[in-house]
């Protein structure tokens, strides 16, 4: 067992992934010789060189386009988004070609592709920086969205998407990057489609993922205190959902709450919502209920920032209240 | 109508033979020959959807794509795609299929006119947006850099063609690609279908400088223009922009100009081009100028290709019946090809 930080812990997954496979490469702004925003591919074209680090241009949507035309004929690109709101950039590559292309060309092509990087709320980032991209490509047929948050899980996941051969939009989050955990020394792939049982509980599910999972075992810290025995479930998988787990979870307690930190808006909650209503409902004794970011461009300013995204205690507040029925 | 640009002419013509000629010959007609039932199927409610058809353009994709190696180097189009997928050899009897969205068609009924794959002749495609199989091509042209350099293929020397139209010149992704194909030296051949007209936009409104072919220079790449109605003068240009990109000395910029002779897609009214415009372009039909080049050369005569026309015609023939005695795509299947595990 090794202590590592997530950042580390995905460097390890594509430097193994890349070692095991000459077709896998990384593309993005700045990975090669600066090792990423985040530092995810540091040196590593070092020992790789640079083509299979390659820095690019600051072209999103070209240098994504360039990455399916490549998985179209043989080899396994990685995309590093700088920051993944720029890749609102390359919307049209995502979707129209990453996603629907293999459907379009009745299956002449597949795209194995990942495109990975940072998103969500940091700090005082400001709108753009802030974004949680999964609401907005989650109608896009054809592409998995998958969502880490802990080293452990980060590593295994990682090197799944790599493997797989669907385009796949795998989401970091910018105040993860630093966690820590000890990882196996022995190698482990984790399965893309199957949601994380977190925490057993009977009271309530609390369906949640990426840095919204921390929030929510910071409140059931609290609430354990108080007597509450919530269930925790991190999605891990965005699109599709695992509603194995998610239903077993539902059927045993009956009331669900999601905590996520994209918008309330068709967000993830709201497709969520939906579907439990679509295929639990006579299983749920409350509405489901959503704690969502507002409905704004977060602002840069600290206070209304935290205000933007949902917090701890309002987790608390929201298990008390469902738990005693009075939602 | 706006000033013509002066017929480019080159100092001279690469050489041909006879066989060679009457290749280009056919695979002209072929493409002729498959618009004109196009648009007869499409107004007797057969194919629906946009339909653009190619008629006038054909000296571009066989003077280029005949000057490479069909099915085995890599050729990416636009939403005017039939008559390159012909050209790459994807069989018409599969092109016509998926316009009648039949499960033959070689996108399975999935795709239609503006969106012909065949993997198997290395088409990657027909992409409906303007620009963005600009940078699919590039994806090819890198990946065998890559095979060669980084996993030590020695055989992968393919190219990539890339064809677009005028309109696509002003687009960021047009730009973006030329920059990298230069920066990195790919084997990709940027190819310009300047027929004039971005539907109803005419090219000198909405650019500032018509010229595209000079686009290249900024780049370091070879741009080159050449007459789009002369099948030899493309090929000319083509066979050295193929044997550069192969060589490694990276890619080029062919501008050919020439002149759709219908409308943007069969659903345009086709209004604003002049009647002097059109007649002017018609009066140089690329498969008549071959056609003379070929009797003038005493490489053929009109017997000849009179047989090559029958046959073309008879190809055709066969692929409309294909077509509508193929079968429907199975409803059940409906999902079939969403991701990858749906072989």
């Amino acid at each position: 067992m090794a202590e590592t930080l997530l950042f580390n812990a995905l460097r390890e997954a594509i430097d193994e992934e890349m070692a095991r496979d000459p077709s896998v490469f990384v593309l993005g702004e700045d990975v090669g010789h600066y090792g990423g925003s985040y530092k995810v591919t540091k040196d590593l074209y070092k020992k790789y060189g640079e083509l299979r680090v390659l820095d690019t241009p600051i072209a999103e949507n070209s240098f994504t386009g360039m990455a399916v035309g490549a998985a179209m004929t043989g080899l396994r690109p990685i995309i590093e988004g700088m920051n993944m709101g720029f890749l609102l950039l390359a919307f049209n590559q995502i979707a129209n070609n990453a996603g629907m292309l293999r459907y379009t060309s009745g299956g002449n092509y597949k795209i194995p592709m990942v495109i990975r990087g940072p998103g969500g709320v940091g700090r005082q980032l400001g709108a753009e920086h802030s974004q949680r991209l999964e609401a907005y490509f989650q109608g896009v047929p054809g592409l998995k969205l998958v969502a880490c948050s802990t080293p452990y899980n980060a590593k295994g996941l990682l090197k799944a998407a790599i493997r797989d051969d669907n385009p796949i939009l795998f989401f970091e989050h910018v105040l993860l990057y630093n966690l820590k955990e000890n990882l196996p020394d022995e190698e482990y792939v984790l399965p893309l489609d199957k949601a994380e049982l977190v925490r057993k509980g009977k009271d309530v599910t609390i369906l949640t993922y990426s840095r919204m999972r921390h929030h929510v075992m910071a409140a059931v810290k609290t609430l354990e205190k108080e007597g509450y025995d919530p269930e925790v479930i991190d999605l891990i998988s965005l699109k599709p959902l695992d509603f194995d787990t998610i239903g077993e979870s539902i059927r045993k307690t009956h009331r669900v709450i999601i905590v996520e930190e994209c918008m309330k808006s068709g967000g993830i909650g709201a497709e969520l919502t939906a579907s439990i209503n679509d295929r639990l409902f006579d299983e749920l004794d409350a509405p489901v209920l959503r704690l969502s970011s507002q409905d704004i461009p977060t602002p840069y300013n600290g206070t209304l920032e935290n205000l933007t995204i949902v917090q701890p205690p309002q987790i608390v507040e929201a298990v008390q209240k469902m738990v005693a029925l009075r939602v | 109508m706006m000033q013509e640009r002066a017929i480019p002419t080159l100092p001279s013509i690469a050489p041909i033979t006879r066989e060679e000629g009457l290749r280009l010959y056919e695979d002209m007609v072929l493409g002729r020959f498959f618009e004109d039932k196009c648009a007869e199927m499409y107004y007797r409610g057969k194919m629906f959807g946009f339909v653009h058809l190619y008629n006038g353009q054909e000296a571009v994709s066989t003077g280029v794509i005949q000057s490479m190696r069909p099915g085995e180097d890599y050729v990416c189009s636009t939403y005017r795609d039939h008559v390159h997928a012909l050209s790459v050899g994807v069989p018409a009897r599969n092109v016509m299929a998926e316009l009648f969205g039949k499960a033959t068609g070689c996108s399975k009924g999935r795709g239609g006119s503006m969106h012909l794959f065949s993997a198997e002749h290395k088409l990657l495609g027909g992409y409906a947006f303007i620009g963005e199989g600009i940078p699919v091509a590039l994806g090819a042209a890198f990946q065998s850099k890559y095979r060669r350099e980084v996993m030590g293929d020695a055989s992968a020397d393919q190219v990539t063609a890339a064809f677009f139209g005028d309109g696509t010149t002003n687009n960021g992704q047009f730009f973006e690609c030329l920059n990298m194909a230069a920066l990195w030296s790919l084997p990709i051949i940027f190819v310009v279908e300047n027929n004039k007209w971005a539907i109803g936009m005419a090219h000198e409104r909405a650019t500032s400088q018509p010229e595209i072919y000079k686009k290249a220079s900024v780049f370091g790449m070879p741009g080159i223009e050449v007459d789009g109605m002369d099948v030899l003068a493309v090929r000319t240009v083509a066979q050295e922009a193929v044997a550069r990109a192969r060589a490694g000395e990276g890619p080029t910029l062919i501008e050919c100009l020439t002149y759709r002779f219908r409308g943007h897609s069969l659903a345009d009214p086709d209004e604003l081009r002049s009647k002097t415009e059109k007649e002017l372009w018609l009066a140089r039909d690329p498969i008549k100028k071959l056609a003379n080049y070929l009797i003038d050369k005493q490489l053929t005569d009109a017997e000849e290709l009179k047989a090559i026309d029958h046959h073309i015609q008879e190809v055709i023939d066969d692929a409309v019946k294909f077509a509508q005695e193929s079968p429907e795509p199975d409803a059940s299947e409906l999902y079939r090809f969403v991701f990858a595990e749906d072989e």
